[in-house]
């Protein structure tokens, strides 16, 4: 379903990301796992064609979204992805009932009763009901959360991309939001690209996991063999040491 | 001494001529992408309308109280002026000219620059830095189509309607302060006006009133949608919009002035 290969990118003389190669099969979820700083969101940035790498390739479903000459062209090929944002990236100025509106009516341009039944079909399934008609500044980080999965879901994914999905969350929150992701995949089946830096919670919802490290995949395989490796870099990361090669910077 | 070397040097000038010339076009690559997405389908009118109401309506009152009292100051000054040459009679004329040519157009855009562009700037800016744009482009819904658009177009159609308004409310207010108060006579008042206006002075203000209410919106727009991060970046974006915007309004009525004035003039 998304297709990474050899991207490079750099911000001026900071190399971010050096030769990062991952696949995501359909119905599968990977996990993209390092310390915060390591580029995760800016691969994530890479895959929705919002950034360019400067070298590399990365395809959506068979569909090089680095070609793609026109924003025109990019959102055909986006138009297969959902997103949850690390802060819901809700619309501020809409209701919660109208934020999952919004792709209905701007991209689907769909009949506005049929929008207001899936509108109502998505609320009912992710309990938002009685949130419906609040703005986003009434709401729990949680809550926002859900509505972003929900704003996303309406437009039926096939890929759903998580940018940290429990940043800011308390631990029953941030668990909720898992147990929700999981609860979500088994329902519209979607393949995932989840990036978090919360280990090993981010265990549960993937079934394979990617660890970056300056600009590399350094680990990549299921959470078991992960835990397994025998690479300090990841037993660092994954016991939370401060001694070791990565270095707090 | 310390000794520069001329590679150290030639970089030091050509990093901000780099910088620059690749601002302005990224700026202009902008306007381009914006210019296009008015005319290009899906057109979305509620859009275009709420940014009348946010550019137009909301500006209509101080729009409205600044071009009274411009009105009543030129008044005073014109009838102090011209009795100097035994005069008065002019004062209508003075007022109207100098409203319909310069002051409307000028003063209009100023006082929107200030009260909308600044509140735009700051409403993408924040849409920006909360990845509110990443996630329209996450829904496949151009973000320059959505939002930018619909601004450009209404600070275009709104800037001349408002310096219409400014301009009947200032001349009222020469009216009100001449005749009223300094008991210049109201026949000669609007007589000498109505002969003194002529076509082009109205065409030229209103010329002008669009530009810069094209100016207004694509530096607006631009310097939202370009917003560095954080508060700070909000507070950069904002006042550098401001004053681009102001500035670009005074060089920008200067060069126009002359070329309106050559073009009908001959």
């Amino acid at each position: 379903m998304i297709s990474v290969e050899g991207v490079h990118k750099s911000f001026g003389r900071q190399i971010v990301l050096d030769g990062v190669s991952l696949q995501v099969q359909p119905h599968e979820i990977l996990a993209v796992v390092g310390p915060s700083g390591v580029g995760k969101s800016v691969l994530l940035k890479l895959i929705m064609g919002i950034l360019q790498p400067d070298r590399g390739c990365i395809t959506i479903k068979g569909e090089s979204i680095c070609e793609a000459c026109s924003e025109g062209r990019r959102n055909k090929i986006r138009a297969c992805c959902g997103v949850l944002f690390q802060s819901a990236a809700l619309f501020d100025s809409l209701t919660v009932f109208d934020n999952i509106a919004f792709p209905l009516r701007e991209e689907k341009h769909l009949p506005r009763d049929e929008v207001n039944q899936r509108v109502l079909d998505m609320l009912e399934a992710l309990s938002l009901k009685k949130y419906a008609f609040r703005y986003p500044e009434q709401l729990s980080m949680g809550i926002r959360k859900r509505v972003g999965m929900a704003r996303a879901l309406v437009r039926e994914p096939e890929i759903f991309l998580f940018d940290e999905p429990n940043t800011g969350l308390d631990p029953m929150d941030g668990q909720e939001v898992y147990e929700l992701i999981n609860d979500c995949r088994k329902k519209w089946k979607f393949a995932g690209l989840v990036i978090s830096h919360e280990i090993p919670e981010v265990f549960q919802v993937s079934d394979r996991v990617a660890m970056l490290w300056n600009g590399k995949v350094v680990e990549e395989g299921p959470p078991a063999q992960l835990i397994k490796s025998t690479n300090p870099i990841v037993q660092q990361f994954l016991k939370g040491k401060t001694d070791g090669p990565i270095r707090i910077q | 001494m310390m000794s520069i070397s001329p590679v150290v040097a030639v970089e030091k000038i050509g990093a901000p001529v780099l910088g620059f010339t690749e601002r302005w076009g990224a700026s202009v690559i902008f306007l381009y992408h914006a210019i296009c997405a008015i005319f290009r389908p899906p057109f979305r009118f509620y859009l275009f309308l709420v940014q009348m109401l946010q550019i137009g309506t909301h500006s209509t009152l101080v729009v409205a109280l600044i071009g009274l009292f411009t009105g009543a100051v030129m008044a005073v000054q014109g009838e102090y002026t011209l009795s100097k040459f035994g005069a008065t009679a002019f004062t209508g004329s003075a007022v109207a000219l100098s409203l319909i040519r310069e002051l409307g157009p000028v003063l209009t855009a100023l006082m929107v620059v200030g009260r909308a562009g600044s509140a735009i700037t700051a409403e993408i800016g924040i849409m920006r830095i909360t990845e509110q744009i990443d996630a329209l482009r996450s829904m496949a819904v151009d973000p320059i189509k959505y939002l930018m658009a619909p601004r450009i177009l209404a600070g275009i159609v709104a800037m001349p309607l408002l310096c219409c308004i400014f301009i009947v409310v200032g001349i009222f207010g020469g009216y009100v302060v001449g005749v009223g108060l300094l008991g210049l006579s109201a026949g000669t008042f609007v007589s000498q006006m109505v002969t003194a206006v002529d076509t082009f002075d109205v065409v030229s203000g209103v010329v002008k009133a669009v530009v810069f209410g094209f100016i207004f919106g694509w530096v607006s727009c631009y310097k939202g949608f370009t917003c560095g991060y954080g508060a700070m970046g909000v507070n950069r974006a904002t006042t550098g919009s401001v004053v681009t915007s102001s500035v670009a309004v005074l060089v920008v009525d200067y060069f126009l002035t002359s070329i309106l004035t050559r073009v009908f003039l001959q």
